[in-house]
């Protein structure tokens, strides 16, 4: 039981019966017209001002992000460098947003980008699999926030969610959100490619707003289908509707599989035509992402010079 | 249009198409001038730019045109399916090769955005040709007995919203089943199927089986009068379609009527609402409403009306209408000056008897033929707006309380063309759908188009299906 749902839904967080009929009670999603959707927008011409607008703004909105057992201070230190000045030959590129490390390697990043607008986000709470006690999933995200974290990444119990136990969820996550404290914002990730249908993304983003979440997130990157336009297009129609009924604004986040500018912008475009100026920036939408960078720096020097350079003028960082 | 992220113009190359000065008939595989050597001016509704002259056929025209088709039919429904189907899937080729060029003059002549003619029209027109060429060496097959005959010569009237896609609707069916054919195209539209008879010449079919006449309405009266037209096939305004029904009665020719239509899209409660809302903007602004089946009437159960009509104003915010050569835009010109009169007009009346008008705010531009989206509110059955087709982008919203009163509300009207349900209950979809006098019912999706699928109405909305085994029956002696 919690209080962490704002005042307009305090009473959906009393029970597990409360809360499973209200979010049973959430409109459904029709797949076909989700994906039409999402589709249509893909076909938006993004040329010229606008494009060149596009790829400052999505750089700006990345996380960079190394999750890998091998991950070293040494690595992490040069993908800090990187966010702080991602393109040395042109210095007008914008800083990333974050720097996305696991736990371990939060004082590496926070030396890596110190002095910078750049932010250390780090994905505790038994990432990717969630699969941990609740002590050790706190003990996580303490350990994570105290070295310094400015943003914590958390997964869900999906296992718990599937098996309609919505409560358990949420009170993991207003837990989480105390442990974050004042200091990080906290970003939930649904892994939406194990929640399977529609209609659950859509059910687990409202339980992600009225726990207390800053930012919903479709998936870590290690599954198979991670965030994709319509999924991201449903979470946005979430935070718009959860706005608009509470009065509170939350962020989003599509993760994994993020490869391309051109990937990049029609998730832009997916921001731009559902909730429009409001989320634009890099407080609001993030992108969970670690090879799209050097495409959007490629990209951006075409832009700019006219022709198409090639890997090795960008950093392997 | 959110502010930060305004999206640069991006337009579709015009070059790609070549329009001539000036365009003939097409009669027995020539182009050639009309008998009276009247001509008229075909323009671009989003900029008033003559686009080319075309001859105006005349009865004189419409007898050689005849003629030619009748000469023809003798060796063309004499060849075996499977040689007629191998002209109609070259046809079908040609089509998508030259697709970008077809889908630029389409924009160009008819208004509509180059995105709908681009995703929509072309594909459709293709997979037309493609699914009835299939047919051609099946007809045995088709349900109606061993061997059925054509028909002979059919007369084809259409009209200038989708001008290539009803050419398609039409052509296609008559070919497969041996039947040749002299098309009216609408006089606002009549450049693609010009293009068209370019495309039967590059095809090599033989003279006659396919023959163009641009005109207007006394052209096409002249077509469906001539004695020596077995099948006439029509698709446009519900007076026109009763003209035709009263010149065609008494004679021995088989008739299609495709006629108006004032769609009812039906929004129960439980319905997924951010779809239904897509689905509302595709069934009325979808070719700026310029569609028979359109959704023109909204049907919105009371306990969610208020929250669906904000969602629906929002998704109307964001439509971008302007150049429909813009590959971004969503709503093009108006088709003509006189269709825009009409529309002002229909919405002028609806103001005036008391329903509430909406528009998101919406420059529109100083050349050409514009509407803005619009929204009326508080409408009654009574109102003319829930009555009368208006045929442009003007969505009238009605409520409702029970699905018994949302069916009697859906079925009050002198048409029957299509429905649209949305609710995420299964049995609701289908028990409704039973009850619907509507010739297509599409249920949680909107303005679905695909050549397998029949499509034809009820009441004053026409007789006759087109598409699928049906739309053969139509051009078959059966």
């Amino acid at each position: 039981m919690s209080t962490a749902a704002p005042h307009a839904l305090a009473d959906v967080t009393a029970s597990d019966s409360t809360l499973r009929r209200f979010l049973h009670g959430l409109p459904g999603v029709d797949p076909v017209g989700l994906e039409a959707r999402a589709a249509s927008l893909g076909t938006r011409s993004i040329k010229t001002t606008a494009k060149a607008y596009a790829i400052d703004l999505a750089i700006s909105m990345v996380d960079l992000t190394t999750l890998e057992g091998a991950d070293t201070p040494g690595k992490v230190r040069s993908l800090g460098a990187k966010a702080v000045l991602p393109d040395p030959s042109d210095r007008t590129a914008p800083s990333t947003a974050a720097v996305c490390v696991y736990p371990d390697m939060v004082p590496a990043a926070k030396a890596a980008v110190a002095g910078s607008t750049v932010k250390v986000a780090s994905v505790a709470t038994a990432f990717p699999a969630g699969r941990a006690p609740l002590a050790v999933k706190l003990a996580d995200v303490h350990e994570a926030v105290s070295a310094g974290a400015d943003e914590i990444d958390m997964v869900i119990d999906r296992g718990a969610f599937l098996s309609g136990n919505y409560l358990k969820v949420h009170d993991e996550i207003t837990a989480v959100k105390e442990a974050c404290g004042s200091a990080a914002r906290l970003k939930v990730i649904f892994e939406t490619g194990e929640l399977s249908t529609y209609d659950n993304i859509r059910r687990a983003s409202w339980l992600g707003m009225l726990a207390g979440a800053d930012f919903i997130k479709t998936s870590t990157g290690k599954v198979a289908v991670n965030a994709t336009p319509a999924n991201t297009l449903l979470m946005l129609e979430a935070v718009r509707d959860f706005r608009a009924q509470t009065g509170v604004q939350v962020g989003v986040k599509p993760a994994g599989g993020i490869r391309t500018t051109k990937d990049a912008i029609k998730f832009l475009v997916v921001v731009n035509e559902t909730v429009g100026e409001d989320w634009l920036d890099n407080h609001w939408f993030r992108f969970g992402a670690s090879s799209l960078l050097n495409d959007l720096l490629m990209q951006r020097q075409k832009l700019a010079t006219g022709r198409y350079s090639g890997p090795d003028y960008v950093t392997v960082d | 249009m959110a502010s930060a992220f305004e999206y640069a113009p991006a337009p579709e190359s015009r070059a790609v198409v070549d329009i001539a000065p000036s365009y003939g008939l097409f009669i027995d595989g020539e182009f050639t001038e009309a008998a009276d050597g009247r001509v008229f001016k075909t323009v671009s509704p989003a900029s008033e730019e003559v686009l080319s002259e075309i001859a105006q056929a005349g009865e004189a025209d419409v007898d050689r045109a005849v003629k030619a088709a009748r000469r023809a039919f003798e060796k063309w429904s004499a060849l075996p399916g499977a040689e007629r189907a191998k002209y109609l899937f070259r046809i079908a080729r040609i089509i998508q090769e030259r697709s970008r060029e077809l889908a630029v003059l389409e924009t160009l002549d008819n208004g509509k955005p180059i995105k709908e003619t681009r995703d929509a029209d072309l594909p459709l027109v293709a997979a037309h040709f493609f699914y009835y060429a299939g047919w051609a060496d099946k007809l045995d097959h088709a349900g109606f007995g061993a061997n059925p005959k054509p028909l002979g010569v059919a007369g084809q009237v259409i009209p200038w919203n989708f001008p290539l896609l009803m050419l398609a609707w039409k052509i296609a069916p008559a070919l497969a089943t041996g039947n040749t054919v002299v098309l009216k195209p609408a006089e606002t539209t009549p450049l693609s199927a010009l293009f068209f008879a370019d495309i039967c010449r590059q095809a090599g079919l033989p003279r006659g089986v396919v023959n163009i006449l641009p005109g207007y309405g006394d052209t096409g009266a002249a077509l469906v009068a001539h004695p020596d037209v077995n099948k006439v096939a029509f698709t446009g305004s519900t007076a026109v379609g009763k003209q035709i029904a009263r010149t065609v009665a008494g004679s021995r020719k088989k008739l299609t009527l495709e006629l108006g239509g004032k769609g009812a899209n039906i929004v129960f409660d439980d319905a997924p609402i951010d779809q239904a809302v897509e689905g509302i903007v595709t069934g009325i602004f979808f070719n700026q409403g310029q569609v028979c089946c359109a959704g023109s009437r909204l049907l919105v159960q009371e306990s969610i009306q208020d929250e669906l009509l904000d969602s629906l104003k929002r998704r109307l915010s964001t439509l971008r209408l302007g150049d429909p050569l813009d590959k971004n835009t969503d709503i093009g010109a108006i088709n003509s000056e006189e269709q825009l009169t009409r529309i002002t007009s229909l919405v002028e009346r609806g103001e005036a008897e008391g329903a509430e008008r909406w528009s998101p705010a919406c420059e529109l531009p100083s050349a050409g033929y514009w509407f803005a989206p619009t929204l009326f509110t508080n409408v009654t059955q009574a109102h003319t707006i829930a009555r009368d087709e208006i045929f442009g982008p003007v969505l009238s919203v009605l409520t409702f309380r029970t699905p018994d009163e949302a069916v009697a509300k859906a079925n009050n009207t002198q048409y029957g063309l299509s429905a649209g349900i949305w609710t995420e209950k299964g049995s609701r979809i289908l028990a409704v759908a039973n009850k619907l006098r509507a010739g297509v019912v599409w249920s949680n999706t909107f303005n679905k188009f695909d050549p397998t699928s029949p499509f034809g109405g009820y009441k004053e909305s026409g007789f006759g299906r087109e598409g699928g085994r049906h739309g053969l029956e139509g051009y078959l002696d059966v």
